[in-house]
Formats: C-alpha cells, structure tokens, sequence
C-alpha cells in the first residue's frame, strides 16, 4: 500500500525503491573493483604495505554487498515531506511508553531512526539489546514491577525467530509486551539479498498462537489506530503480548495525507471483566458455609491492591491461602499463608487465576508401571470448586498451556481482582450469624499451625548449613541478611533454589516477587532480572536476582545491556553446574529402564552437565562492565562477598557473584 | 505391578532377605558410601549431604536421622512415588548398603537457633 502511495503522488519524487536500485548499482561496483583490481595485478601486499585482507569463503553477492552498505539518503530529504515514522513516533509517544528494548535491524530503520532523532531518544528510550530473546525478556520483567508494558522492535523474520521463546514466556505469564516486526512486503520493489532474505507474506503468523492480537497495517492511519488498539488490548485483562506487522516501506516513505487528516485516538483504558453476580453470590454461598474452605491463588494480584483485597478474604473467611508464586499474592508474613498439603481437608477451594486448575487437586505420579506416570486425586470426594479465571476468556488451541480440563463447580470467566470487591461483599452478606465463634476457632488453629510451620523451615534451613557447594538456604539467608534493611525487590529466581526465598523471605509488598517465566522457557532469569532492576531503578529500590548458570548461558549479551545502560542489579548465582532438570530426567529414565546412567566424564548424564570446562561467570560479566567475583565455594565467604556487591550496586553498577551451590 | 513392586519390597524387608541385607550393612564403609552416592545420583534430588529438598525430594531429610537399613533399602527398592526405584541391578546391594553407611555418618548440623541468619 505505501508503494502504491508512492507512485500515486504528485510530489517530485525521489522514489525509496529507485534511490536503492541506485545504491545496489554503485555498492555493487565499489564492493567489487578492489579484488578484482588486485586480481589483476598480482599484489600481494596493499599500498600502505599492509597485508591484504582475507577473502572471505563466499563473497558477497553485488545485491547483497549493497544492502549492507549502501547510505538511506532519502531518509533525510525532508522535502518529500513528513516521514511515516515520524507520525508513527508522535503515536508511540502518546502511550507514555519508557523504554523500547530491541536489537537494531533494518527492518525497522525509519522507526528507530525516527526514535532517536526526531523523538529525542525519549519515551522511549532505546535501550540497545544484544538478542530480541532479551528485549522481550527485559520488558516482560519491566512490566511485573511497573504494570506498564514496554515496545520492542525486530526484524520481522530472523529477529523475531529470536523474540519467539520470549513472546511465548509472556503469554503464559499474562503479560503485555508491544512488539513491531520490521517487514518490507513489497517484492517487487523492496532491495533484493538481505532485506527479501528477511521479508515474508505474515511475520505475524509465527507467534499468532501465543499473542492476544496483531495487524499489519498499510496506511499511516492504519497504523495509529493499530497501535492504540494494540496498547488497549494488551492491557486489558488478561493481559498478553501483541504483534505488529509494520512495512519498512511505509515507515520510510513521506506522508500523502490525500486531504484526509490524520489523527491519533486517544487511548482509554477498557475495564477488566467481572465475574457474573448470581455466579459470585453461589461462590460466596459456599464459601461462608465451608468447614475448611482454601484460597489458592496463582496470578490473582495484577495491582498491590490485589494483595489487600485477598488478605481482606482471607480474614474475613479465616481461610487459609495457598499461593502458588505466579505473582507476589498474599503476604509470606501473614498466618492465613500456608503450604499447598492444606488442600487435602478442604471441603471447598477457590482458584484465583490458576494456570493449571488440575494439578492443584491431583496429583501426577511420575512413577507409573514401565515408565508411564500415573494420577491421583488430592482432595476429599464431594469437595466444591469454584474458579475465577481470566484467562478462560482467550483460550487458543495449538500450544497446550491451558492444561489438563477441571471440572469445577463454579467457574467464572473473569478477572479476579476486578472480581473480589464484589466477592467480598457478597461473603460479608452470605456468613450466618451463628458461625463466627467457628471461623475464630478455625483461624486460631491455622495460627498455632503457621507458627509451627515457621520453626520447621528454619529447622530445614540449618540442614547442610556449612556444606561446600553451599546449600540453597544458606544462599538465600545470606543474600537476605544483606538486603534486609533496603527497600529491595527480588526480580527473579530462576533455577530452583527450593523455594527458600519464598519460605523465609519476609515478602510483603507486589515487588518483594514477581514470579516466575510463565512458560518456563529457560532463558527468561536474566533479561527479565534487568528489566525488572530498570524498573526499581527509576523507583530508587534495591534488586537482586538469584541467577541460575544454565539462564544466563541462552543469551549472556544482556549483561553488556545492563551495564550499558547503568541499570543496578546485584545477580547472585545458583551455579549448580548442571541443566539439573534434566540431569535428574534422565536419572528417572535410566532407572525405569534398569540401566546405570552414563555420566561420561562428568557428575551427571552426558548432555546434561556445565562443567569441564567450568565456566567462570564472575570473568564473563567482567568482560561486560560488572563488577565480579567468584568462584565462591566456601560458605563462610559468602557473607563477605554479597556484602562487597551490595555495595557496589548501590553505587549504581550491576555486580555478579558466582557461587558453587547445591544442586537444589 | 506397583502392588506386586511393594510385595516384593515388604517380602525382603519381613523375610529372608533381611538376613543378606543386613549383613552387607555390617560390612559397610562410609567412605565408598560418599562415592557411591554420587556415582548413583542420588545427590540429585537429595543433595550431597541428604538434606533434601521440597522440590525435588519432597521434603523428605536421608541425613541426618537416617532410617534403619531395612526400611532404608526396602524403599530405595520399591518406591513407587516420587523416587523411582533402584533395583539390584544398576545398585548392588554392598552399594546401597555404602550409601547408608555414608548418609548414617554425617553429622548433625548446628541448630538453627545457633545461626543468627536463621533469626532475624
């Protein structure tokens, strides 16, 4: 469609596609003349004396060589008129939108060049990233600690080929990210090599089956209302990713507005969507009459106000509440907070935006005859289930992260945030009389039960308390007795540390923890880690990430990001050598099959080891501008060492710990 | 099968069996015990001092307090839970009887109310 503008106008024209044709023409010759002259001659030294440079295995093709060095000329004859993308910024702009984390590509040259030039480099703010798998990543964390998405941009084919495990990690995790891939569709008139090697029909279609929406829009005012579409779709719950096709041609091509104004539509936040009022007064009905009714919450809490809202059920209830970690939900501090076992004697339970309904009540047993696991139910015959669900609302139907189908009793379609207000409410209506002194005496013995269950984890906790590799716990109680008295925030803990954070770790408020990746795409720790800390950066808080070594091997380039661009954080490794999800995998199959597992040279099955060589992460980030230390074995060095860090990250830079630890 | 498994398990434990697996118990060493639980994987899940872990050994503590061999053997033998079984052909008994010997010897940790981290 911008083709079409272009050579429907009346403008002298100095056309984009004709200006390239040129620069093909004469990059072809510049890139050439060279070797062939040296051909000619014999020379084996240039000029200067110089050795000559090496050839490389395949020259490039005079296509090819052009794409890469011809000058975009026309992107500064401003006589054409406005460019596309600088409308396109005045868009973005309007969306208050911080940071735009991407890796550069032609794609999307107009747009990034409109960005930082015409944008002034301000909301947003580039932030250069060195694999798209981090930029979606860095703005998946961003948005867990602020609630407010970031835009990334990519190549359309090859970038977002990179972004996909990110995209798909936010869509599990119900989380907004703005991506634009970068497309040039026009085959007849776009350069040829390069640029058509990263071209095709629908980039959207690669991740279309794990994002809430996308478009591909063809004129400047396509785009404006697309892109504000695109903003309120992914902030409306349930939030999740969105893609835009945007053509390289009309971004780079001048406006012709054909007497038909343009406009930017204002952008007006949609309300989430509640649960049915008879459906909340038959949840409320039940849950008041309960004997042992359980709250199991996963991503329950978008806002801080969600927090409160669930402890003013639980309270009010004197119900226990089981979080299952997918946001920071319920307070660690508060007695009402328990362990998943409580659900075993519940007579009803509430599902508050549960991932995996099914798994709560049963029990997969990965132990079954031959190898084949098998099910057993957790809960009592005739218990009730009520669930409030958001994500019910988008189900799709190519990737499976809609889990196994629960049959529950009362199931609401709805956000349930949106929906407790009302629930509450309808719970202070449905609560007889007579049961108070019952829910007084159920709630003091959830409280002694709570108070033991306090003991218990620091009784665990003192277990293998001087071993070397250190033990998780004592890695986790290290790093908090550090932290404790700053306003911290724990961005991520990927690489399973068994939960100790989330055992002893005060956590009270929505930053004290963000979950985890949602679709448990290794990879996510580190980028999501920064973009979390960019976020506590501009809100003058202290973060830190327990960082797994397999994570921070998918894509390590985002160190240099974080230095890059000043963002404090202070990543403490859970360096366990090993993928040891699968190092314990293939044990399991090993013993099914009655075979001694083949470890090869290593401590774990072939394939499943990081080690021999070990890798000296402390020097890795080093290289990146953090400052480092490692490899930490000894416990009693550990202390020193996150003390030392601490305050170097307070200082403004991010610093790195490599710590040898227990395998779980 | 899993009930046939758990027979086989009570049968070693209740009968004949007793008598081998208690006698490889005797002769066991500690020493081979540490290489042999890392040679087996059991510092998988369990980690290298058998304090456990509630994701991967949920919860379950080998050391230390470790059970009496006969118990000890008869689960690693017929679990049918979350560990899977080791059966005496990838674990010889003398093996798994080192093991117990290794995870029996080590030795209390400090308690916890010793550890000021533990009691902030």
């Amino acid at each position: 469609m911008a083709r079409k503008n272009s050579r429907n106008n009346s403008h002298p024209d100095v056309d984009r596609r004709k200006f390239l044709t040129g620069v093909a023409i004469a990059g072809a010759a510049s890139a050439v003349a060279p070797q062939a002259a040296g051909a000619a001659t014999g020379q084996t030294t240039l000029p200067d004396g110089a050795p000559p440079p090496r050839p490389s295995a395949l020259r490039p093709s005079a296509a090819v060589a052009a794409a890469e060095t011809g000058t975009p000329k026309e992107l500064v004859r401003k006589e054409n008129g406005v460019p596309g993308s600088d409308f396109m910024v005045d868009v973005i702009k309007t969306l208050d939108i911080k940071y735009a984390p991407s890796n550069p590509a032609s794609s999307f040259r107009a747009l990034h060049e409109s960005l930082i030039n015409y944008g002034k480099n301000t909301t947003p703010e580039f932030l250069t990233c060195m694999h798209e798998e981090s930029a979606v990543g860095m703005a998946h964390g961003y948005f867990k600690v602020t609630g407010k998405p970031l835009l990334t941009m990519c190549h359309g084919t090859v970038g977002l080929q990179h972004a996909a495990m990110g995209i798909y990690n936010a869509w599990c995790d119900r989380v907004p990210v703005i991506v634009i891939g970068g497309n040039d569709l026009d085959a007849a008139h776009r350069p040829p090599g390069v640029p058509t090697f990263h071209s095709a029909q629908d980039i959207n279609a690669l991740v279309r089956d794990f994002t809430k929406w996308d478009d591909t829009p063809v004129s400047p005012q396509h785009f404006a209302q697309s892109f504000v579409r695109m903003y309120r779709t992914a902030m409306t719950p349930p939030y999740g990713p969105v893609m835009m096709s945007l053509d390289a041609g009309l971004q780079q091509e001048p406006i012709r507005e054909n007497g038909e104004k343009l406009y930017i539509p204002r952008y007006v936040p949609s309300s989430p969507p509640q649960g049915d009022t008879g459906a909340v007064k038959e949840a409320a009905r039940l849950l008041a009459n309960a004997e042992r009714p359980v709250i199991v919450v996963d991503r329950a809490a978008r806002t801080p106000n969600g927090i409160k809202l669930l402890v003013e059920l639980a309270e009010l209830l004197q119900a226990p509440v089981v979080d299952q970690g997918g946001r920071m939900n319920f307070p660690r501090t508060h007695y009402l907070n328990r362990p998943a076992n409580v659900i075993n004697n519940a007579d009803v339970i509430i599902g508050l935006e549960l991932s995996d309904f099914w798994a709560v009540v049963n029990s997969y047993i990965d132990n079954g005859d031959h190898g084949i696991g098998f099910n057993e139910s957790k809960i009592k015959p005739g218990t009730k289930l009520i669930s409030i669900n958001s994500v019910e609302l988008i189900t799709k139907s190519n990737y499976q992260d809609f889990q196994r189908f629960q049959v529950v009793d009362v199931q609401m379609p709805a956000d349930a945030e949106a929906t407790l207000p009302a629930l509450i409410e309808a719970v202070k209506s449905a609560i007889p009389n007579d049961r108070k002194a019952v829910y007084d005496k159920r709630g003091e013995a959830i409280r002694k039960a709570s108070a033991e269950g306090h003991v218990n984890q620091r009784r665990l906790a003192a277990l293998a308390w001087d071993a070397s590799p250190i033990s998780t716990a004592r890695l986790s109680m290290e790093i908090y007795g550090a932290i404790k008295d700053l306003d911290w925030s724990l961005v991520a803990s990927e690489g399973n540390v068994s939960n100790w954070p989330n055992r002893l770790w005060p956590m009270e408020k929505h930053y004290h923890w963000l979950g985890r990746s949602g679709g448990y795409g290794v990879g996510y720790g580190a980028p999501a880690s920064i973009g979390a800390a960019l976020a506590n950066r501009d809100a003058g808080r202290f973060s830190v990430s327990i960082q797994s070594d397999g994570d921070l091997m998918y894509a390590p380039g985002v160190l240099w990001t974080a230095a890059r661009h000043k963002i404090p954080l202070l990543a403490v490794m859970h360096n366990n050598r090993g993928y040891h999800q699968e190092v314990m995998h293939l044990q399991r199959l090993a013993n099914f099959r009655d075979r001694v597992s083949n470890n090869g040279s290593d401590a774990s099955p072939i394939g499943t080891a990081i080690e021999n060589p070990d890798i000296e992460y402390h020097k890795l980030a080093e290289s990146m501008g953090w400052w480092a230390k490692g490899p930490i074995k000894d416990p009693a060095a550990l202390g020193p060492a996150i003390k030392e860090a601490v305050a170097v990250v307070k200082s403004g830079q991010p610093a790195l710990l490599n710590v040898w630890t227990q395998p779980r | 099968m899993r009930m046939v498994r758990v027979f086989v398990a009570a049968a070693l434990v209740a009968g004949f069996g007793l008598v081998t697996l208690s006698g490889a118990a005797s002769a066991a060493s500690a020493e081979k015990g540490a290489i042999a639980f890392k040679k087996y994987g059991c510092w998988q899940c369990h980690g290298f001092l058998g304090q456990g872990s509630v994701a991967t050994s949920a919860g379950k503590v080998l050391a230390p307090d470790t059970l009496p061999y006969e118990a000890f053997s008869a689960f690693v033998r017929g679990t049918n839970r979350t560990m899977p079984p080791y059966r005496e052909a990838v674990l010889p008994e003398s093996d798994l009887a080192d093991i117990h010997a290794y995870l029996s010897s080590i030795p209390k940790g400090p308690d916890y109310k010793t550890i000021p981290l533990l009691n902030n």
